[in-house]
This record gives C-alpha cells, sequence and structure tokens, in this order.
C-alpha cells in the first residue's frame, strides 16, 4: 500500500528540524482568553495582539455584539440549510441591504467566507474558453477559484500594468476575460495601481474583479477600498470582500451594479451547496458595516498608528515590505525561516503576537513577521510594540 | 515563420540566464529535475518567453510542459495558430 501521506515527508522533516532548535510551533497557538481587540491571555501572559485581521476593533463593539444576542435568541443558533432552499432569513437579506448602502451598488451576495466568495464567483464567471488573468501573488482563494472552473488562466508579474497590459493585447479579442485583482496584497501589505489596471482592462474588452478583503472598512473615503481611494469603483465589474478583517465575524461577499447579477445565486456552487450563515453572524455583520460607514475618526488612527509603526520599525533597523505604510499591514522580512521563528518566539515572550508568514504564502520565498494594525490599538501601545521589537530584535541579532 | 531550430536556440538563449547551474540543455532537459527551478523563476522565465514570441502561455498549459522540448513545441505550436 502506498501511504498517500508520504507525500508530506518533506514539510514533516522541515516542522521537525525547526522545532529541534528549541523554537515553539508557530502555528499551534491558543489564545486562552480575548480581553479586547488588542489584548488576549497566551501561555498564560497577558499579550498586545498585531497579528490580527481585526483592522477597525469590531469585536467587542456593544452594539454588534448586542444585535448578535437578540438575532439568536429571535432566530436560533444556525439555518441549517442552503440559502437557496431554508437558509435565507430576514437578517441575511438585511446584511446584504448593509452591503448595498455601504457600497452604494445595486445588488449584493452574501457567502459563507471570504474564501468561498473568491472560489465561487471566479469559478462561475470564468467558464470553458474564457480566461482569467491574475496577479502572480493572487491570494490562495483566487488560485483556488482558478482550479474550480474551466477557464484559461494567465498570470502576470505582481503589481506591474505594463506585463498585463501586453498579455491582455494577446488574446483573442472575442473571448471573456476576467482579470483579477486585489486592493491589497496581504503578504506585503503593498496596495494595486487599480487606476492603471481598471483603464488597462477597460482598454482591452476584459471585465475587473477586485478583492478589497484588506481595505474594506479602513481604506478610501468611505472605508469602501483601494478602489474607491484610487477613483475607479464605478468601473469595476464585481468587488469581492469578507467579514472577517474589518467587519469583525465571518462571511463573505460579492456586490456589482451588472444588471444580470442576481442569476449568480442559481449557478454559483460554493453559494448553493453550502448551509448559511448563522442569522446572530448576520446581524453582527450588518450592524459592524453600518456602523463602519460613519467610522472616518477610527480611519484616522488607524493611518496614524500604520505610518508610526512603520517609520519606528524601519528606524530601528528591520527591513520593511513596503517603503512607507500603504495599508495597515506591516511586514518585516527577516532573513529565514530559523530567524523569522526566533524573532516570532522573542517577540511573544516580550507580550506580543504578530503572523509569522513563510513559503508557500509569501512571495519570493519571503519570511515574514507580518504586523497588522487595529484602530483601537492606541498610541502608547504602538510605542511598546515598539520597545519589544527592539528588545527581541537585539536579543537574536535580528537588528 | 520560425523552424523548429531557431525556436530551440532562442529558447536555449532565454534559459541562459537562468540555468545557474550551467546544465547543458537537450530536448530531454527538465525544468524542475534538472534546472532545479522553483515556481518563480519558472513564472520569470515564461514571461520572458511570451514577450519573446509574442504568445501567452497559460497555466493550464504550464502544467503539461516538463521539458525543453516540449516546451519548444508548445511554442511552435502558438506561433502557428
Amino acid at each position: 500500500m502506498t501511504d498517500l501521506l508520504s507525500k508530506f515527508d518533506p514539510l514533516i522533516q522541515e516542522r521537525e528540524t525547526l522545532l529541534a532548535t528549541g523554537v515553539k510551533d508557530p502555528y499551534a497557538l491558543v489564545m486562552e482568553e480575548v480581553k479586547s481587540p488588542t489584548i488576549a491571555v497566551c501561555n498564560g501572559k497577558e499579550t498586545i495582539l498585531l497579528g490580527t485581521y481585526n483592522y477597525m476593533g469590531m469585536t467587542f463593539d456593544d452594539d454588534v455584539m448586542e444585535a448578535g444576542l437578540t438575532a439568536l435568541k429571535d432566530f436560533g443558533s444556525g439555518t441549517t440549510g442552503s440559502r437557496l432552499l431554508n437558509g435565507t432569513y430576514s437578517p441575511h437579506k438585511d446584511c446584504e441591504e448593509a452591503l448595498k448602502e455601504f457600497y452604494d451598488m445595486d445588488h449584493a451576495m452574501v457567502f459563507s467566507t471570504g474564501y468561498q466568495a473568491n472560489l465561487g464567483i471566479i469559478s462561475t464567471l470564468a467558464g470553458k474558453g474564457d480566461y482569467v488573468i491574475l496577479d502572480i501573488d493572487s491570494h490562495a482563494s483566487i488560485y483556488d477559484g482558478c482550479a474550480m472552473g474551466n477557464a484559461e488562466i494567465v498570470a502576470f508579474r505582481h503589481n506591474d500594468v505594463e506585463a498585463l497590459e501586453k498579455r491582455l493585447k494577446r488574446l483573442p479579442a472575442e473571448a471573456g476575460k476576467l482579470v483579477v485583482l486585489e486592493g491589497v496584497y496581504s503578504m506585503l501589505g503593498d496596495v494595486a495601481p487599480l487606476k492603471e489596471m481598471i483603464r488597462v482592462c477597460k482598454e482591452n474588452g476584459a471585465m475587473t474583479l477586485v478583492d478589497e478583503a484588506h481595505s474594506m472598512g479602513f481604506i478610501g473615503d468611505n472605508g469602501r477600498g483601494v478602489c474607491e481611494d484610487q477613483g475607479v469603483i464605478d468601473d469595476v465589474d464585481f468587488v469581492i470582500g469578507t467579514f472577517s478583517k474589518s467587519v469583525g465575524t465571518v462571511g463573505g461577499f460579492c456586490v456589482s451594479n451588472h444588471p444580470k447579477f442576481e442569476i449568480m445565486r442559481l449557478v454559483c456552487r460554493p453559494y448553493v451547496f453550502t448551509a448559511s450563515l448563522p442569522p446572530s453572524v448576520m446581524a453582527t455583520a450588518s450592524t459592524s458595516i453600518r456602523k463602519l460607514m460613519h467610522s472616518g475618526n477610527k480611519r484616522a488612527h488607524l493611518w496614524e498608528n500604520s505610518k508610526k509603526l512603520h517609520k519606528g520599525l524601519r528606524d530601528l533597523g528591520f527591513e520593511i515590505g513596503t517603503p512607507e505604510a500603504q495599508s495597515a499591514i506591516i511586514a518585516v522580512i527577516m532573513p529565514d525561516l530559523e530567524r523569522g521563528a526566533m524573532m516570532w518566539q522573542a517577540l511573544l515572550a516580550e507580550g506580543l503576537y504578530v503572523n509569522l508568514a513563510r513559503p508557500p504564502a509569501t512571495p519570493a520565498n519571503m519570511t515574514l513577521l507580518r504586523c497588522s494594525l487595529c484602530a483601537e490599538h492606541t498610541s502608547e501601545q504602538v510605542d511598546q510594540i515598539l520597545g519589544m521589537f527592539e528588545a527581541a530584535g537585539k536579543a537574536v541579532g535580528a537588528i | 515563420m520560425a523552424s523548429r531550430e531557431e525556436i530551440m536556440s532562442k529558447v536555449e538563449t532565454l534559459i541562459g540566464p537562468f540555468n545557474n547551474k550551467g546544465v547543458a540543455l537537450k530536448d530531454a532537459t527538465t525544468f524542475a529535475g534538472d534546472l532545479e527551478w522553483d515556481s518563480l523563476t519558472v513564472m520569470d522565465f515564461v514571461a520572458a518567453v511570451e514577450d519573446e514570441f509574442d504568445i501567452i502561455i497559460t497555466m493550464n498549459m504550464q502544467a503539461e510542459i516538463e521539458t525543453v522540448g516540449q516546451l519548444a513545441d508548445a511554442v511552435a505550436k502558438l506561433m502557428d495558430n
């Protein structure tokens, strides 16, 4: 018998070698207690959270929690069914209304996760004979959406407008084309030149989808994302997003002004063949989304935090993924996995949690300590964080 | 249009900058095994081939191409279309 798990032996070996050096397993952290969007207890120690996607700090918002509790009492713990059959309750429709208000768009479709939103929309839109053109650094959910569909897949160099344009021009003029872009790329926290890219797509007859998972609620005057910030949101055909970041719960969505969009509910398999989200989740999401529409002050504070952390880390001598803070993600580039894991552990010992990101999730085989800020981090906490980076960086010889 | 030999010689020239190990190139030379390229190198190389011949090699096609000879054949076919 061939052991089907033997294909993972190299990874098992690599993990064993790493753990044998004495570092803690960075992928087995447990939060024993969560005190606020920015503080949790890990290994019995109070820890500042700098590696969550809780950008706008909505997880403990009083109104959000109240709405969830009310819906839990009124509608029960779950729907036990597909959106298409018995799984659409009034909170699901209200959540889609909240999205339409937030984005000022005609249609909104809620999925059970952001991953499923990309999986479903991409695989359903682009069929046999069509082309999906994507940035090489796209998120796994975008690649998986491509793998699930039957379209031809064309990749272009990260954020390279010219490479995108060249490829679009080489494709058959009459073929259906979907260009998939992200507002913020989550590994390095860099922003896409959407203005130029969307123009090139329009000139070459391609439809466009922008994943704004890491910018919703934060970037743009109304928090609609990078496409709002760069003035092209009206030219984008589909915007994908998630509730598991700024919104502070779980779920995914697609919004669009396309007049035929509603048919997607019938033909999109990851929407049809799964249970809908619990009504309490929908109520927390819609309450949070409506509050995010009026969160200009929090957005301003999150920008201050991001810029302060970026500058502070750079001044300490760390190498950062972007020349300036472009989003709430500040990625510290580590020389290799072993030193990255050592630094991660030293930070945790100081009382700071960041994300340790490694290939294949990262571009160019980089090991990253990804810091993601929250609007609820105080300026004093950012000072504290910088102090912890300095201490840990010196302890492991990273600076 | 270009002959198979001309395509092969251009492909070999394009492999040059990525051939860190100085592997002698034959039709049967594999990208993953012999040249030991990772996915990033493949991506850069594919972009170079696409630009040289003004073609698109989709990721679906790339999955089927393992050797230098198969690449030359694929390029010839794409230029024919």
